[in-house]
């Protein structure tokens, strides 16, 4: 055994075997099978699957533009509340996290489908203006449209966005706002140049928490958008399953793969971002 | 602006519960509709214990997220232990692979383990998605949380007297289990839960990977949202609430006395 | 670093092991099948969503001791890529007739042994050596129909369905109150019909322009579904859709508001058979399963639970008069004489269909 060579515990190399060999076997083999199905076609290696990506551009851009949608207005309704949370007394805290967790225990499909009940012309808040404005209220179309959508989207991946941007922002000291407010800031100033920097690194990790899962939605769209307009990951559910009547790996997979490459940029600009973020956030202190 | 902040506190929390009280509601719904309350009834709840379908698919839930979970939380322990040893571009690698399921997006994962598992078992006839598929495919996704809960513990670890122990005569094994593994205990505990949380509300991944004899609660779901809506699946989905409603009361409730007792 | 590399190797290949033997988890072909015979046969059925009675299942289990894992599913394409993917292995299949003709092409489903399905005797002989099973040698018929469009009687005012036109599902009046079918087959069929094409036309120029109607509709669609149709007819959250005759009749049970007519253009007339895969290691008990279901007691049962017309004759004579006797269940020659029953399209125009489908969906 290789004692010797351990710096601290145990065998090392040991313990990273079972590890390896999983990721190996169930990670990195079936996405380089992604990969290996995008280039290839009934004829072996082939570029002409990517023509799928410029086919589908607009499904792409859809995808791409209602999950930022969501994610900015997560971020917008996610700050305050975790904001004041992050003020509060400990066990109001507690509380509130506990109180913000809990919905997501609820099975999401039965969750989105409730939004059904909710939205519908014949649904709660239809109904409630009827009573309020009469028989008469023409009744507002609020789902089956990519609005809703969004709104499934931010109600489902709101408490991704509240809690890393809460947690970042517990670890702000609170001597540091004092002595910003002693040092002569406003309000708004502490927000904008002590608050706000010193949160990036929650907020970058909701962001990734809401996006990632936004844009390769399939049952979303489905449920509540009325399975009218399809988005990327409906698109890649059909070539898969072959719900229209034809299974097609290998457009699935070049699709599949845009998508991973799309977040891989994402991620490495966020990340870019936050060490930004971070030497300015130092340059503060 | 308190005022303010109170009452948008208040908004939000009242979006993220509104749809918890139509589903509780409608659960006591006597009619069958899911959009029209007709009168108080529990029959949704006497229909959902005669569901054997719903029963079974729960109980085969159950048994996926305990599997998952505790042999992610043995692998995903070993791992962070072993990367927590390594520096430089090593430990940059295997955390980049760790992350490779987090970051990925799900159906991304749930395709490219299909694409693995209908190509294996095309070579073995007479095989099928179900139980073992459907394990793997738990495992591999809880294994990366279960590594980034554990980490940050050996990180925190007071390494000093692991080595005091070995230098006192204790076999490293034994030292590792009595010394190491009490310390980084509250991130696998922590690791173990999210991952049996995960695997137990999973739907994505066990949509592509799994069979027809072998369907877990969020699948039942699925296939039974797409035939008339039942409220059973309300009545259901109000129990598993009032189970996990209770849990956490009594967990929170407990933990201020342990603080108390810390200072 | 080398070790390293063959430790990782070898574990990846013990993993490998283990999920080969997980995966083969109980079954071990035909040395255990002595064995299984006398353990509990469990029998994998799939059938269409609300398309039995569900006691029924509990009575066969009872009577023969087989356990039935009874799952669903919303189309017969949903159906067919999960056999052909090879995620699931079933016994008893309830495909309609194109894809029963197309799984018998591609040698998925099992010969039947008739010797064990005696009831098969009391099926019609209208029903029997259709074509898509011209030597009736693969399938029992479990029920038929046609595909009827459905809608309220509050909101849909006479003048516009005295014509029964298929029209009514592109009426501008109705924007945002029609529902669709949400599966290419059936949706094609209805703008074939209102284009007065045969519903399996191979020709490519005919596939474009009902896929053009079918753009032209989208403006005026609520909302693409299957069996969602129910809750959605039922609330009336929509007033008009297109659906199975069978399943037309349940909502009516439960919206009075609610009628029906077959399309004067035509519609599609379907038949669906019980079917046993190729690949089902419990032939025999699922030869017993389609007898059972052929039983007159419980071909009645089924046949009150899900209102489609049933081929089985015993049966039909013990249904209510007012059952024998309605036209949406057993539609008169003249209506039947308009309709016309799916084949199985060749793979060039699937892709056809598959590619216009997927246009009409990410066309915003």
């Amino acid at each position: 055994m290789s004692k010797s060579s351990s710096v601290s515990i145990g065998n090392q190399k040991t313990n990273l075997v079972p590890f390896s060999a999983w990721m190996v076997v169930f990670v990195l083999v079936p996405i380089a099978l992604v990969v290996w199905f995008a280039f290839t076609g009934v004829d072996g290696f082939t570029f002409s699957n990517l023509k799928w990506i410029y086919v589908y551009k607009s499904t792409l851009w859809l995808s791409v533009k209602l999950a930022f949608i969501a994610t900015v207005i997560s971020l917008v309704l996610a700050y305050p509340i975790a904001y004041s949370m992050s003020r509060a007394s400990e066990k109001v805290q507690r509380n509130a996290t506990l109180f913000i967790m809990l919905p997501m225990w609820m099975n999401f499909l039965v969750r989105t489908y409730a939004w059904m009940t909710i939205l519908e012309d014949t649904g709660l808040i239809n109904s409630v203006l009827k009573a309020i404005f009469g028989a008469d209220f023409q009744s507002l179309s609020l789902i089956n449209n990519h609005g809703s959508v969004v709104l499934g989207m931010v109600y489902n991946y709101l408490p991704y966005m509240i809690l890393p941007i809460y947690t970042a922002l517990t670890k702000i000291d609170g001597s540091l706002l004092e002595a910003a407010r002693d040092l002569g800031a406003r309000g708004h100033q502490v927000l904008a140049r002590v608050i706000l920097p010193m949160s990036v690194p929650g907020i970058i990790s909701g962001i990734t928490m809401v996006f990632i899962p936004s844009i390769s939605t399939f049952i979303i769209s489905k449920i509540l958008g009325g399975g009218k307009d399809y988005l990327v990951g409906d698109l890649i559910e059909d070539y898969f399953l072959g719900n229209s009547g034809v299974v097609n790996y290998n457009i699935g997979a070049a699709l599949s793969l845009v998508i991973m490459i799309l977040i891989l940029i994402a991620t490495f600009l966020m990340n870019h971002f936050d060490k930004d973020a971070k030497t300015n956030g130092g340059g503060v202190i | 602006m308190k005022t303010l902040l109170k009452i948008y506190n208040f908004l939000i929390v009242a979006f993220l519960y509104l749809p918890i009280f139509v589903i509780l509601i409608f659960s006591f719904n006597s009619g069958t509709s899911r959009a029209k309350f007709e009168g108080f009834s529990l029959q949704w709840y006497q229909e959902l214990f005669a569901d054997e379908l719903i029963l079974r698919s729960l109980y085969y839930s159950v048994i996926i997220a305990v599997l998952s979970a505790v042999i992610a939380t043995v692998i995903g322990t070993m791992a962070a232990v072993g990367i927590n040893s390594l520096r430089g571009w090593k430990k940059s690698a295997f955390l980049s692979v760790n992350n490779i399921p987090v970051v990925n997006p799900e159906i991304v994962t749930a395709i490219s383990m299909m694409i693995l598992f209908v190509f294996v078992l095309s070579y073995f006839n007479g095989m099928e998605m179900g139980f073992g598929t459907l394990l793997i495919a738990h495992i591999t996704f809880n294994i990366p949380y279960v590594v980034l809960s554990v980490l940050p513990k050996l990180r925190g670890m007071d390494q000093n007297i692991y080595h005091a122990a070995l230098d006192l005569g204790c076999p490293p094994a034994k030292a590792f289990l009595k010394v190491v593994i009490p310390q980084i205990m509250p991130g696998i505990i922590s690791g173990l839960i999210m991952a049996f949380t995960l695997s137990l509300d999973d739907f994505v991944i066990s949509y592509f990977n799994s069979g027809a004899s072998f369907q877990t609660l969020p699948i039942t779901i699925y296939s039974m949202t797409k035939k008339p809506y039942s409220l059973k699946l309300n009545a259901l989905s109000t129990l598993l609430f009032a189970v996990v409603l209770v849990l956490m009361l009594a967990v929170n409730i407990k933990k201020p006395k342990n603080k108390k007792a810390k200072s | 670093m080398k070790k390293n590399f063959y430790r990782i190797a070898i574990s990846s290949l013990l993993v490998l092991l283990i999920v080969a033997g997980l995966t083969a988890c109980g079954e071990r072909g035909e040395q255990t099948e002595e064995k299984a015979k006398s353990e509990k046969v469990t029998l994998n059925v799939y059938n269409w969503g609300e398309y039995i009675d569900q006691s029924v299942l509990d009575d066969f289990e009872e009577e023969t001791g087989i356990k039935v894992n009874y799952t669903t599913y919303a189309s017969n394409e949903e159906m067919y890529s999960k056999i052909v993917s090879g995620a699931a292995s079933y016994d008893v299949i309830i495909p309609s007739e194109y894809m029963i003709s197309k799984m018998i092409n591609e040698d998925l489903l099992a010969e039947l042994d008739f010797s064990n399905i005696p009831n098969y005797s009391m099926i019609g002989d209208d029903y029997k050596r259709l074509d898509y099973d011209p030597e009736e040698k693969y399938s029992v018929p479990y029920t038929w129909g046609t595909v009827v469009i459905v809608y309220n009687t509050q909101y849909v005012d006479e003048e516009d369905v005295e014509d029964e036109s298929v029209n009514l599902l592109w009426n501008e009046k109705f924007k945002g109150k029609i529902l669709m079918f949400d599966n290419p087959r059936d949706a094609f069929a209805l703008a074939h019909s209102k284009l007065g094409q045969s519903l399996n036309t191979l020709d490519r120029g005919q596939w474009d322009a009902a896929a053009e109607e079918l753009m032209k509709q989208k403006k005026f669609v609520q909302a693409y579904v299957m069996d969602q149709v129910f809750d959605k007819m039922i609330s009336e959250e929509a007033y008009i859709a297109p659906y199975y005759a069978g399943d037309a009749l349940t909502m009516m049970d439960e919206n009075e508001n609610l009628a029906a007519y077959v399309p004067k253009e035509g519609a599609n007339k379907f038949f669906d058979a019980m079917c046993v895969l190729k690949s089902s290691r419990h032939k025999k008990e699922a030869e017993q399963f389609i007898n059972f279901m052929c039983d007159t007691e419980i071909a009645v049962r089924n046949a009150e639970e899900v209102c489609y017309a049933i081929p089985q004759i015993e049966a039909f004579k013990e249904l209510d008069e007012e059952t024998q006797e309605d036209t949406m269940i057993y539609p008169p020659d003249d209506v039947l004489s308009r309709c016309e029953v799916f084949i199985d399209l060749p793979q060039e125009v699937l892709e056809w269909q598959s590619e216009l489908w997927i246009k009409l969906k990410t066309c915003y």
